[in-house]
């Protein structure tokens, strides 16, 4: 797609703008519609714009595979992670009243945190297979 | 309220018409193209029925990545379906007609749409309805079940996920190393 | 009462039914994969459907709003839909696996190359 200048240029604008609302609807999400899944798919398209516009090379070079594996596992990591803080504080697994001393501060901890691990693994486990997907299309 | 329920339907026979179409359509990559229209379209009729967040995720996930991902097999597997001079197929139209002849002797008995003393909502949901406000001071009902009363819940779902990653990562993900080791060993 | 009834659950049963159908009927596999998320989206409608109720808000809570929706389907279908693509994506990649295995995947081939499966 080297001749499409209209598409890239147009591409590159909007890719920092999908972001931002994958952003937005992450940490928006207690408030309107939104939250860690529909963050994390919005927050992989502009991964998907770029691999679209530019190749999974160029993608590559900005997040490699390997990291994208890491981060899916870490997002996991993260909502287990806090089950087991919330055991480790006197509560039963993943109940968030223990979180703070005030339980519904606890509440709003816990499901900032888990809706950030839950983004964390959808976005990049979406990316992750493009990428993965991509790669294999490539003449080897 | 007259108006959803006309744009309900109108959505509805939209996407049995779009069904149809996918039916029909022996070219993959349009069919790919019209099962992205499919997921559109779906993803109104999720906001007419006042589901924003899953509207937002369909739309995002089911008219943008599945259909990308379909996209990428099609340039490895060749877009055309093969065509096959065969007779017509009874026995599939058989078992979907008695299947479908069940489900609608079953759905008689349902509840009517969008009456409020429904079984459905009387159970559990006024329950989520009244103490989510104070038992945890988020607006967003649905993020409050999501994350916080359905917790395990949502956690399966991630590692689901998780796994899916994994799962692909090990079918289609390593054939280039794979390869390139082969070939060291060949050239030394 | 100018309620819809039963009725957008036949369109519900007619859309499952063609999911169905293009699942078993076509032989080409990601035509059934296609197929299988038809079938799948007919499911979540008719679970948001269940949780619909006439002139509810959406259920993020607002000053002055007493009906909402329910929102328990809302959180069941939000999740499903997001494991229904990872499970789509599995599927995909054993597509890809097996054309470059059999070179071919249309159902009928592979069943002339190796009568097993």
């Amino acid at each position: 797609m080297n001749d499409h200048l209209i598409l890239r240029v147009v591409g590159k604008f909007l890719i920092p703008y999908v972001m931002l609302f994958g952003l937005y609807v992450q940490f928006h999400g207690d408030f309107g519609p939104g939250g860690g899944f529909q963050a994390g798919a919005i927050f992989a398209c502009g991964f998907v714009i770029h691999t679209l516009l530019f190749g999974s090379r160029s993608t590559e070079q900005i997040v490699s595979i390997g990291f994208l594996r890491v981060i899916s596992a870490l997002g996991v990591l993260v909502y287990a992670g806090v089950g087991v803080a919330s055991l480790l504080l006197g509560g039963e697994f993943l109940n968030y009243n223990v979180l703070a001393a005030d339980p519904i501060t606890g509440q709003h901890i816990g499901i900032i945190v888990v809706e950030f691990g839950v983004g964390l693994t959808v976005a990049s486990t979406i990316t992750l297979l493009l990428m993965i997907f991509a790669e294999r299309g490539l003449p080897s | 309220m007259m108006l959803a329920h006309l744009i309900d339907i109108f959505l509805l026979v939209f996407l049995a018409v779009i069904s149809v179409a996918l039916l029909r359509i022996k070219d993959l990559l349009t069919a790919v193209m019209i099962f992205g229209i499919y997921s559109l379209t779906s993803a109104s009729l999720f906001m007419v029925l006042a589901a924003a967040d899953v509207a937002f995720t369909e739309a995002a996930v089911g008219a943008g990545i599945s259909i990308i991902l379909m996209l990428a097999t099609l340039a490895i597997t060749g877009r055309e379906e093969k065509i096959v001079e065969r007779k017509f197929k009874l026995l599939p139209l058989i078992i979907v007609s008695i299947t479908g002849a069940t489900l609608l002797y079953g759905i008689r008995d349902l509840p009517p749409f969008g009456v409020a003393s429904n079984p459905a909502q009387v159970h559990v949901a006024p329950r989520y309805i009244e103490q989510s406000a104070v038992e945890t001071d988020i607006p967003n009902i649905v993020t409050s079940v999501l994350a916080s009363y359905r917790g395990f819940d949502t956690l399966g779902e991630v590692v689901v996920i998780f796994t899916a990653g994994i799962g692909v990562a090990l079918l289609i993900g390593r054939r280039r190393r794979l390869l390139t080791a082969k070939e060291a060993s060949r050239h030394e | 009462m100018s309620g819809l009834g039963i009725w957008n659950y036949v369109i519900f049963i007619f859309l499952m039914m063609a999911g169905l159908y293009m699942m078993i009927s076509s032989s080409n596999l990601i035509k059934k994969i296609i197929g299988l998320n038809v079938f799948q989206t007919s499911v979540f409608f008719m679970y948001i459907s269940f949780g619909y109720v006439e002139g509810g808000a959406g259920p993020v809570l607002t000053e002055g709003v007493t009906l909402y929706t329910n929102p328990l389907p809302h959180v069941l279908i939000l999740t499903a839909i997001v494991v229904g693509v990872a499970t789509t994506a599995v599927g995909l990649a054993l597509t890809i696996r097996i054309k470059e295995s059999f070179g071919s995947i249309e159902e009928d081939d592979l069943h002339k190359m190796d009568p097993s499966i």
